[in-house]
C-alpha cells in the first residue's frame, strides 16, 4: 500500500526574465514533470544544488502549493485543494519539518505550549491531555519536562530542532516531510538529531520526505534516493547502491564532488554554474554541463526509465559502453 | 621545522558585555610555514574565525586582545593601525564564507578589484586594467574582459567567490586565510572552487589557512590540521594522522559522528550534550561535560598540551594510546 503518489507533479511560476518589471514574462519551471511514491515506514531522500526545484516538490507533495499539473495521491485518494475541509482533516496525517527551527518557532510562547498547539487545533481540546501528550512527544525526542516552559531563544539549536520535531510528531502523523532538517546544526549534533530520526521511525512507523543537499546524510537515513536537477529527477534508486555506483553523469559529478576523509578519489569536475531555471537549456537540461554529451543530448529530453537492476535514469547513454569506462 | 611565516603564542580574546566579559578564544598557539596548508576544524563558536579577526586587528573594541601574532617577527597584536594596513592584503589575506555580502554592491567588480590592487600594489591606468584582468583570468573567469563591467548581484555565488580570491590575491599575500569559503556553495561548485585554491597554492606558493566545519573539506585540502574546541586548541597533527589516528576524545567523537558515503551504513556515534555557551567554558577542560572518559581533574584543571606523536598534540589529561577510540571503552555512554 503506498502512502503517498506524486504523478508527473509540475510547478510553473510566472517571472520577469531580465531586470525589473518591465522584463519579458517568462515561465520558470521550478518542478517539471516529477513523480514519486513512498511507502509507510519509508524514507524517500531528495537531493539537488540550489534550485533544482526539491523544496518546492516537498510543499506540493503536502498540498501547501497547487500544482501546475499532475496529482498528488495519499492513502489512495487525491490531495483535497489546499483550504478546504477535508484538507485540513488530512494535515494532522503529515507535517513539516523546516531547516530552521528558530524561524519556524514563535520567540514569544514557551517551547511547551507550541508543541502542545497542533493538538487543540486538531485534535482533544482537554488541556490536560494535551499536556499528558506533549510530555510523551518531549521523552520521545529527549527533551526533559523542565524545557517545557522555556523560549526559545533558551535552548540550543540542537534542543529547538527537538522542539520542532516533538511538535510535528502531536499529532501522531504518518508522513513527515524534512527540509533540509539538521543543516544549521553543528556536525557533533547533526548526529543526535540523526539518529532521533532513525529511532522515531522505528518506533512510530513515520515515513520521511527527507530533503537535503547533503549526500553523506541522505545516504545515511533513506532507503532510497531521487536526484534532481533543474525540476527534474534525473536519477533514483537505492540508497547504498546510489550512492556506490551513480550512473546518470550528474549523480556521479554530484557523488565525485563530496569531499571525503579517506583517500582522495577521482574528481568528475564539472564546468560552469547550474544554468538559470527560467532558461533551461534545450533537450536534456544537463547537456551543458555534461562531459558526454552528444547531438541528441541537445535535441531531445531523456525520460525517467527503468533500467533492468531497477534504477532510474534519465540519460540518453547510460547504457553505452563509453560511458562506463569514462567511469 | 622551517622557520614558520606566522606565529600564534597564547593568542586569548575576551569580549566585554555590560560589563561581564565571555572568552572567545583561550591561549592559542599556532605556526604556519611558508607555502603550508592548515586546516582550523571546530564548531560554531570553536573560536576559529575570532583567532585570524583578532590577529588582523578586525575585531570591534570592546574584544580584549592579548597573547602574540608574528609574522616574519613583526608583531601584529597590539600594532599601530599603519603596520596592520601594511600586512592586511598584502602578507595575509582573507576570504570569508558569503562572497555577495563582502563585495560592494553598488560598484562594478572591475573597480573593485582596480581598488584592492591601487591600494596594495600601487597600479593605476592600463596597468591596473590588465593586472585586473590577469587576476581574473588566474581564478578561472571566462570572458575576463566583459565581467569587468558586471555588478555583484549579477554573477553566481560560485563567480562571486571567485572574485573575492581574485581581490585577495590582488596583494600578493604570502598567507590566505579561507574562513568557511565554501560552506554558502553548492557541491559542484565547492569542488570548483576548492581545486582552484589548489591550483593558486601551486603556482604561487601561498600558505593556506581552511577554516571549515566539513572535516571532508579539511581533509581533501590541507597538510596539517588543528582542531578548536569551545575556544581552545584542543588536538593539532598532520592530516592523515589526525584523521586515522586521532588521540583527543573530542576529535576521536566528531569524525565518528560523521555519515559516510562508501561502506556499510552503521549508527552514528552521536556526541551527547552541546557546546558550552561563549563565556561559559568549564574550569578544567572544556570537553570535560561530554567526554565518556572524563575524571575528577578534567573538571577542575586544564589538560595540558602534549606531543603525543611526531608534529602531533593534544590537549587531554588522559593520554589515550593510539588506535584506543574514548567512546569504544568501557566507561562510554551514549
Amino acid at each position: 500500500m503506498t502512502l503517498l503518489e506524486a504523478t508527473n507533479l509540475r510547478r510553473h511560476y510566472q517571472v520577469r526574465a531580465g531586470r525589473g518589471p518591465f522584463g519579458a514574462k517568462a515561465v520558470l519551471r521550478a518542478v517539471d514533470g516529477v513523480s514519486l511514491s513512498l511507502k509507510p515506514g519509508r524514507t524517500l531522500g531528495l537531493v539537488g544544488e540550489s534550485g533544482c526545484g526539491k523544496s518546492t516538490t516537498g510543499k506540493l507533495a503536502l498540498g501547501f502549493i497547487p500544482p501546475t499539473a499532475g496529482t498528488v495521491r495519499y492513502r489512495g485518494t487525491d490531495m483535497p485543494p489546499a483550504g478546504t475541509p477535508a484538507w485540513r482533516a488530512l494535515r494532522p496525517r503529515m507535517q513539516m519539518v523546516y531547516q530552521d527551527p528558530l524561524g519556524a518557532l514563535d520567540r514569544r510562547l514557551p517551547v511547551g505550549v507550541q508543541i502542545m498547539e497542533p493538538l487543540a487545533i486538531h485534535g482533544a481540546k482537554s488541556p490536560a491531555k494535551q499536556r499528558d501528550r506533549a510530555a510523551g512527544v518531549m521523552a520521545a525526542v529527549g527533551l526533559q519536562m523542565h524545557q517545557f516552559d522555556r523560549y526559545p531563544h533558551e535552548l540550543s539549536g540542537g534542543q529547538r530542532q527537538r522542539v520542532v520535531l516533538a511538535r510535528a510528531l502531536m499529532t501522531e502523523p504518518d508522513l513527515l516531510v524534512c527540509d533540509e532538517p539538521i543543516s544549521a546544526l553543528d556536525v557533533s549534533i547533526q548526529a543526535q538529531v540523526v539518529n532521533l530520526l532513525l529511532d522515531l521511525q522505528d518506533q512510530m512507523g513515520i515515513a520521511y520526505l527527507f530533503i537535503s543537499h547533503d549526500l553523506k546524510v541522505v545516504r545515511q537515513v533513506s532507503h532510497e534516493v531521487a536526484v534532481m536537477y533543474l525540476g527534474r529527477i534525473v536519477e533514483q534508486g537505492e540508497a547504498e547502491d546510489l550512492f556506490a555506483r551513480p550512473l546518470h553523469p550528474y549523480t556521479r559529478a554530484l557523488v565525485s564532488a563530496i569531499p571525503v576523509l579517506g583517500p582522495r578519489r577521482e574528481r568528475l569536475l564539472l564546468q560552469g554554474d547550474p544554468p538559470n531555471p527560467v532558461d533551461v537549456p534545450s533537450g536534456c537540461a544537463f547537456h551543458t554541463r555534461c562531459p558526454f554529451a552528444t547531438a541528441a543530448c541537445r535535441a531531445e529530453a531523456p525520460a525517467l526509465r527503468t533500467l533492468p537492476d531497477g534504477r532510474q535514469v534519465a540519460c540518453h547513454r547510460v547504457e553505452e559502453p563509453a560511458l562506463q569506462v569514462a567511469a | 621545522m622551517i622557520a614558520p611565516l606566522v606565529e600564534v603564542t597564547g593568542l586569548t580574546v575576551d569580549f566585554e558585555r555590560d560589563g561581564r566579559s565571555s572568552r572567545a578564544v583561550d591561549g592559542v598557539d599556532l605556526a604556519i610555514a611558508p607555502g603550508e596548508a592548515l586546516g582550523l576544524v571546530g564548531e560554531s563558536g570553536s573560536g576559529k574565525s575570532v583567532t585570524w579577526l583578532a590577529a588582523l586587528g578586525l575585531l570591534p573594541a570592546r574584544a580584549r586582545v592579548r597573547g602574540s601574532v608574528r609574522i616574519d617577527k613583526q608583531q601584529l597584536i597590539g600594532a599601530a593601525p599603519k603596520v596592520l594596513e601594511g600586512v592586511r592584503g598584502k602578507r595575509i589575506a582573507m576570504i570569508f564564507q558569503d562572497p555577495s555580502s563582502c563585495l560592494n554592491p553598488v560598484h562594478r567588480i572591475g573597480w573593485q578589484l582596480v581598488e584592492a590592487l591601487k591600494l596594495h600594489r600601487g597600479l593605476d591606468g592600463a596597468a591596473a586594467e590588465s593586472a585586473t584582468l590577469r587576476l581574473l583570468d588566474q581564478v578561472g573567469i571566462a570572458d575576463a574582459k566583459r565581467r569587468l563591467g558586471d555588478y555583484p548581484h549579477q554573477l553566481s555565488g560560485g563567480l562571486n567567490q571567485r572574485v573575492m580570491i581574485a581581490m585577495a590575491l590582488a596583494g600578493e599575500p604570502d598567507l590566505l586565510i579561507a574562513d568557511e569559503p565554501t560552506t554558502a556553495l553548492d557541491a559542484t561548485i565547492q569542488a570548483q572552487i576548492l581545486a582552484l585554491l589548489a591550483s593558486i597554492r601551486r603556482d604561487t606558493g601561498m600558505a593556506l589557512v581552511l577554516i571549515s566545519h566539513d572535516l571532508g573539506v579539511v581533509a581533501e585540502n590541507v597538510n596539517r590540521v588543528a582542531v578548536m574546541y569551545a575556544g581552545r586548541l584542543v588536538e593539532e597533527a598532520m592530516g592523515q594522522d589526525l584523521f586515522g589516528a586521532a588521540r583527543h576524545p573530542y576529535t576521536q567523537g566528531l569524525l565518528a559522528a560523521l555519515p559516510t558515503l562508501t561502506g556499510p551504513r552503521r549508527r552514528l556515534a552521536a556526541i551527547p550534550g552541546t557546546v558550552p555557551e561563549p563565556g561559559k567554558a568549564p574550569l578544567g577542560c572544556a570537553f570535560a561535560p561530554r567526554c565518556p572518559l572524563a575524571e575528577p581533574r578534567c573538571q577542575s584543571e586544564p589538560p595540558p598540551v602534549r606531543h603525543v606523536g611526531l608534529m602531533h598534540r593534544a590537549a587531554c589529561h588522559l593520554q589515550i594510546d593510539i588506535g584506543v577510540s574514548a567512546w569504544s571503552l568501557p566507561r562510554a555512554a551514549e
